[in-house]
């Protein structure tokens, strides 16, 4: 028996509606302006076009392209090897610490990565915290010039972006089986080996959303390198806020964002299938 | 041995995470304006912030924006959960994946795919704009949020209400909505927080008529480091701390 349910019907228009004119349509218009010309007076003129994608190979944003992503590459990476054997240990503790271990790391999940950064600002200008801790210790005898380098800007992105890293993975690691681990280990398999080809592979999607969490924000963290790196370092984020900004050539920017999103569709893509695969245990 | 290396690896983690923000709470009492001495204990910066009008106009725009945003986001994205647990409908796949493209989503992509939206229908950016982009974000973080609690519900109510001959609006009214209120009221405040919070989306969306907080606190932050923006984001470091708090003991009590 099915009777007209109004309540079901308003609330599904109502997100719908909602998703469609302000996260659907606009994503839509972002790849349509991506195909369009420079306006004169206007930011966009109706023309197809695809010199947009043509100027991003361009030496001057293939460099930015390039260089942005092996940042973020960097980031994600150093993400994962610090973030994973943290998020191991965390499911190691007593069972009555972790709730607090868990929240001291979900507390900076949730603080403005703003407020962070401007924190790693104070702790590694040249008359910062950091170097007076070496020089009061004796490890260096100048001041190292660490903020507005590259060094510096990765360092900001690992501390912004770790939370983002060690949560899915924790989530996942929590959810292993810890009979898998005891039956491969009964059956002879060495610690390496257990690693490898049980934890490894199902805790895949943890690690495949933590580093999407990671690598995507990486890329488009615009303050971050910004603050940390001055005016020298060049994200494709900062790329994508100056075409919009200051250069105004909103197709570019467009295009770059759609590289963005494309991104994002093969992470996700890759997400789904190591889901699905660990979904099935993981086992033949 | 091994138990004390571990110790030390999460305490050296645990360190990395904190150290820097403590620091910035320490210095935010600091008695100098310059050097990064300790000069003795002070409330001046806290002090001289409050005295700053134009600073407290732009952390009322901040709170109200916020307040509005969540409070939207979390009727929207807790009617998104209930549908999608209850019903069976035309895209509900298509619905459940676009919540969670809109999380994994750089900011970066949102902000300018909303500016290009309001350019185009010629709407002037301000509060209205950020605050409609405001609720777009937090919507999929309410949703997933109380999609996790009802997950473990028992339907049995809900069969149970429509026995007694309860609507579907009364059902959700007086059944659903009572239960799932830990859950709402914990996608209210991490929305409240979100929104606080958001550098990236606001920085394309508003106009030069309606600023809010972060970004006030970024273009100061470019003119040099000030003790009154240490004090500052100690403050809005203390809100989070505060809100996530609560969130996270109203999101635990299961059952």
């Amino acid at each position: 028996m099915r009777t007209y349910n109004r309540f079901k019907q308003l609330s599904l228009g109502g997100i719908w509606l909602w998703l469609i004119v302000f996260a659907l349509l606009p994503n839509l218009m972002v790849i349509a302006a991506s195909f369009m010309a420079r306006g004169e007076g206007e930011f966009l003129a109706f023309a197809f076009s695809v010199a947009s994608y043509r100027r991003m190979l361009d030496p001057l944003y293939l460099g930015v392209l390039s260089s942005s992503l092996y940042w973020a590459a960097l980031t994600t990476l150093l993400c994962l090897l610090v973030g994973y054997p943290f998020a191991y240990l965390l499911t190691r503790m007593p069972k009555r610490l972790r709730p607090l271990l868990l929240l001291l790391v979900i507390i900076p999940f949730w603080t403005s990565s703003l407020v962070r950064t401007y924190a790693m600002v104070i702790i590694l200008k040249t008359k910062g915290v950091l170097n007076q801790l070496l020089l009061g210790l004796g490890v260096i005898d100048q001041p190292l010039e660490l903020l507005y380098t590259d060094t510096a800007v990765i360092i900001g992105l690992v501390y912004a972006l770790l939370p983002f890293m060690v949560l899915p993975v924790y989530a996942s690691l929590e959810k292993l089986d810890p009979r898998l681990i005891e039956a491969a280990r009964d059956l002879g398999a060495r610690k390496i080996r257990i690693f490898l080809e049980i934890i490894l592979p199902l805790t895949l999607p943890g690690i495949i959303a933590g580093s999407m969490l990671v690598f995507l924000p990486g890329l488009g963290c615009f303050y971050i390198s910004d603050m940390l790196g001055g005016a020298k370092s060049l994200l494709v984020g900062n790329l994508i806020r100056d075409q919009f900004l200051s250069a105004r050539d909103w197709p570019l920017g467009a295009a770059a964002s759609v590289l963005l999103t494309l991104l994002m569709g093969l992470l996700l893509w890759a997400y789904y299938l190591s889901a699905r695969r660990a979904g099935r245990g993981g086992l033949p | 041995m091994k138990r004390f290396a571990q110790y030390a690896y999460l305490i050296l983690v645990y360190g990395f995470l904190y150290i820097p923000i403590i620091v910035l709470i320490v210095y935010s009492f600091n008695d100098s304006k310059y050097s990064l001495n300790w000069e003795g204990f002070t409330w001046g910066w806290y002090e001289s912030l409050f005295a700053n009008d134009t600073l407290l106009k732009v952390a009322l725009n901040s709170v109200m924006v916020a307040t509005l945003a969540a409070t939207l986001a979390t009727l929207i994205g807790t009617l998104a959960a209930v549908v999608v647990y209850r019903y069976e409908f035309f895209g509900k796949q298509l619905l459940k994946g676009l919540i969670f493209i809109l999380i994994m989503s750089p900011d970066i992509v949102m902000g300018i795919s909303l500016l290009i939206l309001f350019v185009s229908l010629q709407i002037t950016l301000g509060f209205a704009t950020l605050l409609v982009a405001h609720i777009t974000f937090c919507i999929p973080f309410v949703a997933v949020t109380v999609l996790s609690r009802i997950s473990g519900f028992d339907k049995n109510l809900i069969e149970a209400a429509k026995d007694l001959g309860a609507s579907e609006f009364q059902t959700f009214h007086k059944v659903i909505l009572p239960l799932l209120m830990p859950a709402v009221v914990a996608g209210w405040l991490l929305s409240f927080t979100l929104s606080m919070d958001d550098v990236i989306i606001s920085f394309f969306v508003t106009g030069p008529t309606f600023e809010i907080l972060p970004l006030k606190i970024y273009s100061m932050v470019r003119l040099g480091i000030k003790p009154e923006v240490n004090a500052l984001c100690a403050i809005m470091f203390g809100l989070t701390l505060v809100i996530v708090i609560t969130a996270q003991s109203l999101l635990k009590e299961k059952k």
